[in-house]
């Protein structure tokens, strides 16, 4: 019986080592992608909404801030800059996980030997795409329409690497963390998308802090995007925009601050709170 | 963990067990939905799990399936304890899951051929396609497919790592009939090839077409198991012989029949002769833990 039983399962398996995580978990990211692309609605809901915005905000408000020699448009094509890379984290993580553990992905995944963590990377690749093709559509508006000049220093673009890799890495995991919260993939959208709104506009992205009560802007200063779209104001706004801050100064060190506490506050968060398991699943 | 290459538990008599379950329980709040099952599914041994919803069923095998912690009791999966799922262990075991939705925007092979990455000797992507009978729609989109082809999909993914032990949780739930036959054959075919395969399933028919032996649980126990011929003294009942204007349970039915004949003078009008199907033995065993 036992005999039978080895010889005829195909059972030289065991000796072959299971594949690793990393190859893994870029497979998952070339197939998150894949599927992104496939899904038009997604697509659309992710990358639209920043590009919408900039051309209609840009377009209403032509004009240029005195004493600066910014204009308007160049202002919203940085604060959309901070809240594309926020959505494409957070918006579309917080809708996309809840998706996976509604229609069963994450449990399929969960009983198959694909190390967990390789489902994160595949995540994280997914994101960063995302994010960076976001962030090249939106500067090519602002360069094309709005004759925002990319900035030619080394020193800006280091300044660019660190607040995208670590507002990206922020908004991933916070993205990560409210997955948890909708009840179904189909309440998600609501639940992800309306504080998402909200945290747009008190964040400085349409609304320059100086036109906003304080207790709004105490607000944002807890989370993450004011300080991503300030940091990106620095980038591509430079020494000419530094009085249209609150403080006259981009706060650099504070930016790199709050995100990296946002970064470790998510992880924990994550952590503690992810749920493999969907509500029907008890 | 140094278990890992076991086969399994060996019962007194000698024989290997893919798993074994001592005094299994399990609560959710005020209710107990497990009350202490046993266990013990061969190796190599197509094993049906009866039973009405809400009778712990779907509990025993999503704890057996490591998805779920148990409250209590010794559980052995090929050596295992699932409450510890190691990879090496998971790429022992398919889980065909009953809900999946999952994928949609992938086409057959590639869904296929991502998964197949996840196993250390995974069968051939388009192999398994074609076993599972979705050789034509290989390039079709996971979501353009009928709901009997989602599920074969579901099936191909459950073997694809040559599992020892494969777990089937309602497979043929909303096939047309054609459909759930081409299936039965599917699965005799995995049996055959020495995997042990355990099926929850909602259709006495199912269980009595593929499974060696069944287990019927209801209100958290395990109220019958044995084979499907012989299940809650199925063989031994009282037949029925049943014709145009009568009826009579007897236990020597060919007398009975002999009898009619004689006084019919040759053909009985509607004659039938029944035993008590395993739906009708199903049933009477379910009802008995709710009163």
């Amino acid at each position: 019986m036992t005999e039978t039983a080895t010889g005829s399962a195909p059972r030289t398996a065991t000796t072959r080592a299971l594949p690793s995580t990393l190859k893994l978990g870029l497979s998952r990211g070339a197939v998150e992608t894949k599927m992104f692309f496939r899904e038009k609605d997604a697509v659309i809901f992710t990358f639209a909404f920043p590009i919408i915005m900039l051309v209609l905000f840009g377009s209403i408000f032509a004009g240029s801030l005195e004493g600066t020699g910014v204009t308007v448009s160049q202002l919203y094509t940085a604060g959309l800059i901070g809240a594309g890379v926020m959505g494409a984290g957070f918006q579309n993580l917080g809708i996309g996980i809840a998706a996976d553990r509604d229609d069963g992905t994450l449990k399929r995944l969960a009983g198959t030997p694909m190390p967990r963590s390789a489902y994160f990377i595949g995540k994280i690749v997914n994101v960063l795409v995302i994010a960076f093709l976001e962030v090249v559509i939106l500067l090519a508006i602002g360069v094309l329409l709005y004759d925002l000049d990319l900035p030619s220093q080394v020193s800006s673009w280091v300044t660019f690497a660190w607040v995208f890799v670590l507002g990206v890495t922020a908004a991933a995991l916070l993205g990560t963390a409210a997955s948890s919260l909708p009840r179904s993939a189909k309440s998600a959208a609501a639940v992800i998308s309306m504080p998402f709104v909200v945290l747009q506009f008190i964040s400085g992205v349409f609304i320059p802090f100086t036109q906003m009560p304080e207790w709004l802007t105490n607000i944002a200063s807890v989370f993450p995007l004011k300080w991503m779209c300030q940091g990106f104001r620095a980038v591509f706004l430079g020494d000419g925009g530094v009085t249209l801050e609150l403080t006259k100064s981009y706060e650099l060190d504070r930016v790199a601050l709050v995100l990296a506490a946002w970064v470790v506050g998510g992880l924990v968060l994550c952590l503690t709170t992810f749920r493999w398991k969907g509500g029907r699943d008890g | 963990m140094g278990v890992s290459k076991d086969k399994g538990q060996v019962d007194p008599y000698g024989m290997t067990n893919a798993i074994q379950v001592r005094g299994l329980t399990k609560r959710y709040g005020d209710v107990q939905a497990v009350k202490g099952i046993d266990l013990d599914i061969r190796q190599g041994e197509v094993f049906a799990i009866l039973g009405p919803n809400g009778a712990g069923k779907s509990t025993t095998v999503e704890i057996l399936e490591g998805y779920r912690k148990r409250d209590s009791g010794e559980v052995s999966v090929l050596g295992v304890d699932p409450a510890r799922p190691t990879r090496e262990w998971r790429s022992r075991i398919g889980i065909v899951l009953q809900t999946a939705n999952d994928a949609a925007e992938l086409s057959v092979r590639e869904t296929v051929r991502h998964f197949a990455d996840y196993y250390p000797n995974p069968r051939d992507p388009d192999e398994v396609i074609a076993a599972v009978g979705l050789t034509e729609s290989a390039n079709k989109r996971v979501r353009q497919l009928s709901g009997g082809q989602r599920r074969r999909v579901d099936v191909a993914l459950g073997v694809l790592g040559r599992p020892e032990l494969i777990f089937l949780d309602e497979p043929t739930t909303g096939f047309d009939p054609e459909a759930r036959r081409q299936f039965w054959e599917l699965i005799e075919g995995l049996a055959h090839d020495g995997s042990t395969i355990v099926l929850t399933t909602h259709y006495l028919d199912e269980a009595e077409a593929l499974a060696d032996r069944v287990a019927v649980i209801a209100g958290g126990t395990i109220v019958a198991e044995g084979e499907p011929g012989t299940l809650g003294g199925r063989a031994t009942a009282k037949a029925t012989v049943s014709w145009a204007d009568g009826s009579v349970e007897t236990d020597t039915p060919t007398k009975t029949v002999l009898e009619l004949s004689r006084r019919f003078d040759g053909e009985v009008p509607g004659l039938t002769v029944a035993r008590p199907t395993l739906e009708d033995i199903y049933l009477t065993l379910i009802e008995a833990p709710r009163d």
